[in-house]
């Protein structure tokens, strides 16, 4: 600090103590309809402080969901799981090996292929939504956990920042390897993989968080209620209007909906902040 | 590609294999699915999948005539300068006041970020829940105060009500880059300035906020996609684009007419329309990207 200001000193956590609760606000309102009987969230105003019925509303949104549709949320988080997990782990493993050749190898069409890849981050899901359902659809891949990821796992992103950090590796390391004997995939394996740690646990909690949260591709490839992911749970669940909707077990699905990503940006806080400014570069 | 490799390997075939798996994703969901939409944007066909038509620009004509398509691109700059707008000033507000905290600002920072990993169609949820006139808590207060509030009815409610979602969201992406660009500030040009006489107030103003300009034009560029794309979900769960076309922005029209209203022809014209949209945003990020290497 450059000056002793008590006065801008208290200002400072007023504002920045504003902001918490802000941010907070919501997801407390949530968490207290999620601890409520169904009737009791619909009185208005709804009680602000935590009610009794917090395990029998998680206990019963995980087993069977919302009302009558059966599917529990706990299947529900699975899927979530498995789609995060796969367009994480899928991305980052198709972009490393790409961003290998095209950095360590000259070969014919590397331009074309860097290219073909390089427009495709100008291409977000939103705007060839429909053309791509249909692609999706003739293949037979509607309702499976491959249509629910693999459409998601190309992307430049993760393609340029292994790239970008390729170029940065010393070149006496593959000139020893060469002199070694080593062919390119041992290098492969023995240096580029390790050195890229840090890169891949960065890249690994930004596209966790982007795999888990996906909405509208999800919304569209899956029609049966055991597909469903944990955020098209809610969706499906709100959408009978608001007298039919059991409030508290919506807003228990959103918070256990919401706390995988969360405990991922907290608990790997450093991580997260180094991929995304990484990704952003 | 500025630098290159000077070792290399060689082998006639393991390039072609390591690229493979990435062609084959990026040609049957991107190549394949875009130009199908520019290919279907030049026809009409009808909801059955049945005949079709070669209409050449026609419906990009009729788009253009079509007063709910215009009135959908009044709706997306309103709604994304005042996402950007109002998530760039209050995150930036934050951002400098928490770059101030000696103590308890690491506590701050978690506090403030979270909401990043808050999916949209949640965050659309959890506001519309605060909202909702029949059971939302701030909309209770609201009406209480003498306030008429029912976003399902009042079109400017339910906009401000996407607003404050999509703000909320990315209020924590700005603040991680703001602080980052005030941390990168050199502390000793600010105290210099202080030596001088100048004020919190004005160091901000001719010495910080100048040099955060590029922090805040790339983030001005990624809230404005932001904006246009990713509130999809938000809109979606929050009020379906209503009431009539309130909150109906281009992505969710392209979806609306797309699956529900089966116009395939007109909803790939609008697709093709967005990828313009698009393209120019992402040149305009790289040109930024080019000056900031120079630099």
């Amino acid at each position: 600090m450059i000056e002793h200001r008590p006065l801008l000193t208290f200002f400072t956590h007023l504002i920045l103590g504003i902001g918490v609760i802000v941010v907070a606000l919501p997801v407390y309102v949530t968490f207290v309809a999620s601890t409520h009987t169904a009737p009791e969230v619909l009185q208005a105003p709804m009680s602000m402080l935590p009610g009794s019925h917090f395990v029998d509303n998680y206990a019963a949104v995980l087993t069977h969901g919302a009302g009558e549709s059966g599917a529990g949320v706990g299947r529900m988080m699975v899927n979530s799981l498995i789609s995060a997990l796969v367009i994480a782990v899928g991305k980052i493993v198709i972009s490393m090996l790409s961003a290998f050749a095209i950095v360590y190898f000259r070969f014919r069409f590397r331009g074309l292929v860097f290219w073909m890849i390089f427009v495709t981050l100008m291409l977000p899901v939103e705007v060839r939504i429909l053309p791509t359902y249909k692609v999706v659809s003739d293949l037979g891949m509607l309702d499976t956990y491959a249509g629910l990821t693999v459409p998601l796992i190309a992307s430049a992103t993760a393609t340029f920042l292994f790239r970008q950090f390729f170029l940065t590796i010393p070149e006496e390391l593959a000139e020893a390897a060469r002199i070694d004997g080593a062919g390119p995939m041992r290098f492969f394996w023995d240096v580029v993989v390790p050195l890229s740690r840090p890169n891949v646990a960065a890249l690994f909690v930004i596209l966790f968080i982007y795999g888990w949260n996906q909405y509208l591709w999800p919304l569209l490839v899956t029609t049966q209620e055991d597909m469903y992911t944990a955020v098209i749970g809610i969706k499906r669940m709100i959408s009978g209007g608001d007298a039919a909707t059991d409030w508290n077990l919506v807003m228990a699905t959103a918070m256990l909906a919401m706390l995988p990503p969360a405990l991922v940006v907290i608990l790997m806080q450093k991580w997260f902040v180094k991929g995304l400014v990484d990704s952003e570069k | 590609m500025a630098m290159e490799k000077r070792a290399r390997f060689r082998s006639w075939w393991l390039p072609y294999a390591l690229v493979l798996p990435q062609l084959v994703v990026t040609v049957v969901f991107f190549f394949l699915p875009a130009g199908q939409a520019l290919y279907q944007s030049v026809f009409i066909q009808d909801a059955f999948g049945g005949s079709l038509q070669f209409v050449g620009l026609d419906n990009f004509r009729e788009l253009f005539h079509d007063e709910l398509y215009l009135a959908s691109f009044q709706v997306t700059a309103l709604f994304s300068v005042l996402v950007a707008g109002l998530g760039l000033s209050i995150s930036l507000v934050l951002a400098v006041f928490a770059d101030r905290v000696v103590r308890g600002a690491a506590a701050y920072k978690t506090l403030l970020i979270w909401p990043y990993a808050v999916a949209p169609a949640i965050a659309g949820v959890l506001w519309m829940f605060l909202f909702n006139p029949s059971l939302g808590v701030v909309a209770f207060w609201l009406n209480r105060a003498g306030f008429d509030w029912n976003y399902l009815l009042n079109g400017g409610q339910a906009v401000t009500l996407v607003v404050v979602a999509a703000v909320w969201k990315q209020v924590s992406y700005n603040f991680l880059f703001f602080l980052a660009g005030l941390q990168s500030i050199p502390k000793s040009l600010l105290e210099a300035a202080a030596i001088d006489g100048a004020g919190p107030v004005r160091r901000f103003a001719t010495i910080v906020f100048p040099l955060l300009s590029p922090t805040t034009f790339f983030l001005l560029v990624v809230n404005v996609v932001y904006a246009f794309f990713d509130t999809f979900a938000i809109i979606d769960a929050a009020t379906s684009g209503g009431p009539g076309q309130a909150t109906e922005i281009l992505v969710y029209k392209v979806y609306k007419d797309g699956f529900k209203g089966l116009d395939l022809g007109g909803s790939a014209a609008q697709s093709v329309i967005l990828m313009v949209i698009v393209i120019t945003l992402t040149v305009v990020q790289f040109r930024y990207v080019e000056r900031k290497v120079q630099y």
